[in-house]
């Protein structure tokens, strides 16, 4: 069934245009719906982090943003502009695969398993979207590259295959090859939880200098509360395909209101 | 009935010569097997699920009937329509057709066998689907599909002899022709025996050992 | 003349022919299956001379190519005294050939059981003889019929070179009925018609209902 698509507006304005905003988006495969009626916005320079149980819908959130998924209701804007859709008419629609290219370029992301592409170098990874999408020279792009590599410690490993990384090494470079882009919005997709304990750190400490020393706009599903808890502007808990509740890191982890976030966090603590 | 050296000798130019046409019919339609297996591949894999079906189906006849019988298939239907074809040019097209289907089977296991991650992180970095499947599907599904290309290029090799039913002038029908003539079958037959043995297991190890290659010039282990 | 009367007519030799076809193929699939699962248990041999030997069959009837073998067997074991009937020539050069593919089917399907079922068996000290019987093959069994479905298709299909050799199959029939009527798009487009009903409306869906009565049976899905 056709949503009205007419009370969307083409364009957010005003001031305080949110960096992504996703308005009544709805999510469902077949009978099974993952995301109801889903209100969300991240202002310019935020750190949202997203936790909560399997299956509540987290990680969809992420993957909509990517236009992993499509959605099957609502709209998603991305910096004032509609993501999922595109104006025609003076109406939106939902957006054609040249539009969908197009504005999803201002978003990165990273993966709980790298992606890495095996055939190519740690550097030609990175090179690979500056030189081919941005249309950047290859001198450029190595430039870039290599500065990047530089920030997340892994210039001396630039000329590996991601086979002889480990895992830690290899989403260091996953998060310098989404930076290559030059995304506005960054998506952190569970970076952490296929990784050995021991170097869980050195993926944390990347996350947290874009954090404070770039101000990038970070949207982040993690497992980690106490690296949540650090890094977050606002944390937003999930259950059930809905915020169950958000707030700063110290009012949710400190004095959740729900009982379903007490649950979690205690449960959460209790693993730990 | 007594091996003859002298004989042997006396045909040997002659059906070596007929090797270099065996080896050419089978890298001509090896050649069109190859290319027209990757459109039957991609094919299958647009969103036009008329495509797709149409596709499979064509794949799936070709791959169900005997390439003997489809060789005379098109050597001789095309005359009835005013389309005349030299046996080269038929069998070519029907050998090519014939592996295009098992060639297609191929590429489509190598693409499919490339993680969905990759497909994700492509668009995460925001390729074009040509991009994609140029710089980073393709790559990757070659390694897993070079020991079946290379089986079946063996195979179009083992299968030109059937081209001689058209008169194909390959190893097969000089055997025939020199065998014919001279009444003596246990020569030319064994020699052609003899030369299918020598480059198949040839040509099988040098496969084993240029899939090792690629898949260490990739960085693939 | 109408493709019906031309049916009418001509009908019952493609009846004829499906007949030695069917009859071909099913002997052919015995020594096929026989040969098949001797070899592979030689390649898997812990005796040396038996493994060669079945590793030298296998090279050499994979490495030469079929027409070869059959004309081979046709025209030249008679020069040395033994006279085979086409039809036993033909259902011969077939079920060997397509049973040294076989063998590396069963060899790499007793292989691919995994190794804590052979220490599970020897731990409770059951003899080689029972292990093999009792445990492995019903698993390596299981294993390989997906690929056998190919083999079985790819063995009709080779079942249609007898026709070269004279034995008055379905491929045999087409060809004498384009000799005599010309019509090729009907004789060779009906034999094309017919070897694919076999393949895809009889074999192939024998295969899938043993392949998922033998899963159930040793519990799989």
């Amino acid at each position: 069934m056709m949503e009205d698509l007419s009370s969307y507006p083409l364009e957010l304005g005003g001031p305080n245009i949110p960096m992504v905003r996703f308005m009544k988006v709805r999510k469902s495969y077949g009978d099974l719906i993952v995301l109801d009626n889903l209100n969300l916005d991240i202002a310019a320079s935020e750190m949202v982090t997203i936790i909560g149980p399997s299956g509540s819908g987290k990680t969809t959130v992420l993957r909509m943003l990517m236009t992993l998924e499509t959605i099957n209701g609502g709209v998603i804007y991305v910096d004032g502009k509609p993501l999922t859709h595109m104006p025609q008419n003076g109406v939106l629609v939902p957006a054609d695969a040249r539009y969908l290219r197009k504005a999803r370029s201002s978003i990165g992301m990273c993966f709980q398993h790298f992606n890495l592409f095996p055939h190519m170098t740690a550097i030609q990874n990175c090179m690979e979207g500056p030189v081919l999408v941005l249309g950047l020279s290859r001198r450029e792009a190595q430039e870039r590259a290599e500065e990047l590599l530089v920030m997340v410690g892994m210039i001396d490993k630039k000329d590996q295959h991601p086979s002889r990384l480990s895992g830690g090494q290899q989403q260091r470079v996953a998060i310098a090859r989404a930076l290559a882009m030059r995304p506005k919005v960054m998506l952190f997709d569970e970076v952490t939880s296929a990784l050995d304990p021991e170097v869980i750190g050195e993926v944390t400490n990347v996350i947290k200098d874009l954090v404070f020393k770039h101000r990038l706009t970070m949207l982040m599903v993690t497992h980690q509360m106490g690296f949540a808890r650090d890094i977050s502007d606002r944390v937003c808990f999930f259950y059930g395909g809905k915020i169950e509740e958000q707030g700063s890191p110290a009012e949710l982890f400190s004095n959740p209101k729900s009982k379903r976030t007490q649950q979690f966090l205690s449960a959460v603590k209790a693993a730990d | 009935m007594k091996w003859d050296f002298a004989f042997t000798a006396e045909i040997l130019p002659k059906m070596l010569w007929a090797t270099g046409n065996t080896l050419l019919a089978a890298g001509m339609g090896y050649a069109i097997a190859a290319v027209i297996g990757l459109l039957f591949a991609l094919a299958q894999r647009t969103p036009l699920r008329i495509l797709t079906y149409i596709t499979r189906e064509i794949v799936e006849f070709i791959r169900s009937t005997p390439l003997v019988l489809q060789i005379f298939f098109v050597y001789y239907v095309g005359p009835e329509y005013g389309l005349y074809l030299s046996p080269w040019v038929a069998g070519m097209i029907a050998i090519g057709l014939h592996y295009a289907a098992y060639l297609s089977e191929v590429y489509r296991g190598g693409i499919e066998s490339v993680p969905k991650g990759q497909w994700e992180a492509c668009t995460a970095i925001n390729l074009t689907t040509m991009q994609t499947y140029r710089r980073i599907v393709l790559p990757q599904a070659l390694p897993p599909a070079i020991a079946g290309m290379g089986n079946y290029l063996v195979a179009i090799f083992k299968d030109t002899p059937i081209l001689s039913v058209i008169g194909v002038a390959e190893l097969m029908q000089a055997a025939n022709a020199v065998g014919g003539q001279n009444y003596r079958y246990l020569e030319p037959y064994t020699m052609v025996g003899v030369i299918f043995l020598v480059i198949s297991l040839t040509s099988a190890r040098a496969i084993r050992w240029f899939e090792a290659t690629v898949r260490r010039k990739l960085g693939m282990q | 003349m109408t493709y019906a009367s031309f049916l009418a007519d001509y009908g019952s030799r493609f009846v004829d022919g499906a007949l030695v076809t069917a009859i071909q193929f099913l002997c052919s699939l015995g020594l096929a299956v026989v040969v098949a699962n001797l070899f592979g248990l030689m390649l898997l041999s812990s005796n040396p001379t038996l493994r060669r030997a079945a590793v030298g069959y296998v090279e050499f009837f994979r490495g030469t190519s079929l027409l070869v073998q059959l004309f081979w067997l046709f025209y030249v074991l008679p020069l040395f005294g033994i006279t085979l009937d086409n039809f036993l020539t033909g259902f011969l050069a077939v079920g060997l050939n397509l049973g040294a593919y076989g063998a590396e089917l069963v060899r790499g399907a007793i292989q691919s059981v995994p190794r804590g079922q052979w220490e599970a068996s020897y731990a409770l000290s059951m003899s080689p003889a029972q292990r093999m019987r009792r445990i492995i093959l019903p698993q390596a069994f299981v294993t390989m019929l997906p690929a056998w479905g190919n083999l079985v298709i790819e063995l009709l299909k080779s079942t249609a070179l007898v026709a070269l050799i004279a034995v008055p199959d379905l491929m045999f029939e087409a060809r004498q009925l384009n000799n005599t009527t010309y019509l090729s798009t009907w004789t060779f487009g009906t034999a094309l018609a017919i070897y694919y009903v076999f393949s895809r409306f009889l074999i192939t869906p024998c295969m899938r209902w043993t392949e998922r009565v033998m899963a159930r049976r040793i519990g799989r899905a």
